[in-house]
């Protein structure tokens, strides 16, 4: 049934039409005096030496898909989980089955160091 | 119409009675915990009614307050991150039950915005959407301190968002279903404390009788408490709350992805922040503390009881009122956990909130996982409940 969407969106309405608003009215009341060192990024005072769009640590990259990994995976777990009353033993198994190289895997990229921060 | 009615119930409840409240709150039970007075200037006609009209005087002061775009910044994405941040936080509230269903004759009416039966998933889905707000914050502003507050929101967000999602399980499989009236209305009961001796036949004498008279409400709290404190734990790092602050660290990053705002920019993701806190406090009452259910006392009996004496319609609506206040007393003490725990703990280091979610709570909740598929089915061979 669809209608039970209708409370979303218009939720949805209410919270763009609210922030917008606000943000509009926001522009209107505040004060603009701009000057050039008003407009600069905030570095202690100092103009920045470097530019914040370099190269960051692999890490950040592993995290990204460890995260893509398991959150299929969580996915995955969520039907099972809500109809498991019905899929009983089964589907324990066939969810064990699922699991067991995913954890073999965790397991894995642990001992190499991929957890380590 | 009843849907216009029962949306802008809880979105008045939400924005305009919890989220200003929290900010007093917040400085106030700060204030209290560090020995100081807290918030007690802002006044109306002289009268400052304990601070609580500083909600008030903030909104309009970063209202009038001049709005700073850096020279270098993306000028339509820093405008549009702190709407990505603050309506997330807002619809998420769509689908949380605040009361059961109740018939008046031929009349009936579920308390919750949105009926969905995938309400868990939503929830789930967005509250991942909140993180775009963060980093494109960050992106946004070209600035080093937004940059790195950005790139710790990511990694931490999407890290712990796996293990929100995987601590969550056990809760579908105990209750079977992902509709969150469900969920609510399937803790309105009680469970055998000791039922699980039940499992043990011959091997324990025989308890005395008083044993099985125990009955603990049906809650998620006690049916999954392993799920309560790594979803709990979960959900925490997910907003951002101290001690899980890395992106906003005020001593290390300034001010972390929101540096470079200032005026209601600002203002919206600081409403994101307290909208949120009452988000958490409403899924949490729902998934584990019964929603709005009171405790040994259940819907059918207390409308049975207060019926036969006062007529069924007006039975009906004492209950509903009831719930609805039962709802939000469990609301309100969810929010004080949250507000204990944001004071009590110091900030973890950024190993530590991986090693966290990784190494600890993501094998905890797989375990928990299989442990209540284990569960559930013992105590469907005994024929117990739970």
């Amino acid at each position: 049934m669809l209608s039970e969407y209708l409370g979303v969106l218009l939720m949805l309405g209410i919270a763009v039409l609210l922030t917008v608003g606000m943000l509009l009215v926001h522009l209107y009341l505040g004060p603009k005096r701009d000057f050039e060192a008003k407009l600069e990024p905030f570095e202690c005072g100092e103009r920045p030496l470097v530019s914040p769009r370099q190269r960051h640590s692999v890490k950040f990259y592993l995290v990204a898909i460890l995260f893509v990994v398991f959150d299929v995976e969580a996915v995955f777990f969520y039907p099972w989980g809500a109809t498991f009353r019905e899929t009983g033993v089964p589907g324990l198994v066939a969810i064990a089955i699922f699991t067991l190289p995913l954890v073999v895997g965790l397991i894995y990229e642990w001992r190499k160091g991929a957890l380590e921060w | 119409m009843i849907v216009v009615a029962k949306t802008l119930f809880i979105l008045l409840a939400v924005m305009l009675f919890f989220a200003p409240l929290l900010t007093w709150i917040e400085r106030k039970q700060s204030a209290v915990m560090q020995d100081r007075i807290g918030a007690n200037r802002a006044d109306l006609f002289g009268m400052t009614f304990l601070g609580l009209l500083h909600p008030l005087a903030d909104l309009i002061k970063l209202l009038a307050k001049e709005n700073v775009v850096p020279a270098e910044a993306n000028r339509f994405l820093h405008a549009l991150a702190p709407i990505l941040s603050a309506v997330p936080a807002v619809i998420a509230f769509a689908v949380i039950p605040y009361g059961s269903s109740y018939r008046f004759g031929d009349f009936e009416i579920t308390l919750v915005a949105a009926d969905i039966d995938w309400g868990v998933l939503y929830l789930l889905a967005i509250g991942s959407l909140a993180t775009y707000g963060a980093v494109l914050a960050g992106w946004a502003s070209r600035s080093n301190w937004s940059m790195l507050g950005a790139i710790r929101t990511t990694a931490q967000m999407i890290s712990y968002e796996v293990t929100m999602g995987l601590s969550l399980v056990g809760v579908f499989m105990v209750f079977g279903s992902l509709r969150l009236t469900d969920i609510a209305a399937a803790q309105d009961t009680t469970f055998r404390l000791f039922g699980f001796l039940d499992l043990l036949p011959g091997l324990l004498p025989a308890g005395p009788g008083w044993l099985d008279g125990v009955r603990l409400p049906a809650w998620g709290l006690f049916l999954q408490p392993l799920a309560f404190v790594l979803f709990f734990t979960c959900i925490l790092a997910e907003n951002k709350r101290p001690p899980f602050d890395l992106p906003e660290a005020d001593s290390e990053l300034v001010a972390g992805y929101f540096t470079e705002y200032s005026g209601m920019r600002f203002g919206l993701f600081y409403m994101a922040e307290f909208v949120e806190v009452v988000v958490i406090a409403g899924v949490m009452t729902v998934l584990f503390l019964g929603g709005w259910s009171i405790p040994w006392l259940s819907q059918q009996t207390l409308i049975g009881g207060v019926g036969s004496l006062l007529g069924v319609g007006f039975a009906t609506a004492f209950c509903m009122l009831l719930h609805v206040a039962c709802f939000f007393a469990k609301v309100a003490f969810m929010i004080w956990l949250q507000m204990l725990i944001r004071w009590s703990f110091p900030r973890f280091r950024y190993d530590q909130l991986m090693d966290l979610c990784w190494k600890i709570i993501l094998p905890l909740s797989l375990l928990n996982v299989f442990l209540t598929a284990g569960g559930i089915l013992l105590a469907e061979r005994v024929g117990g409940g739970g």
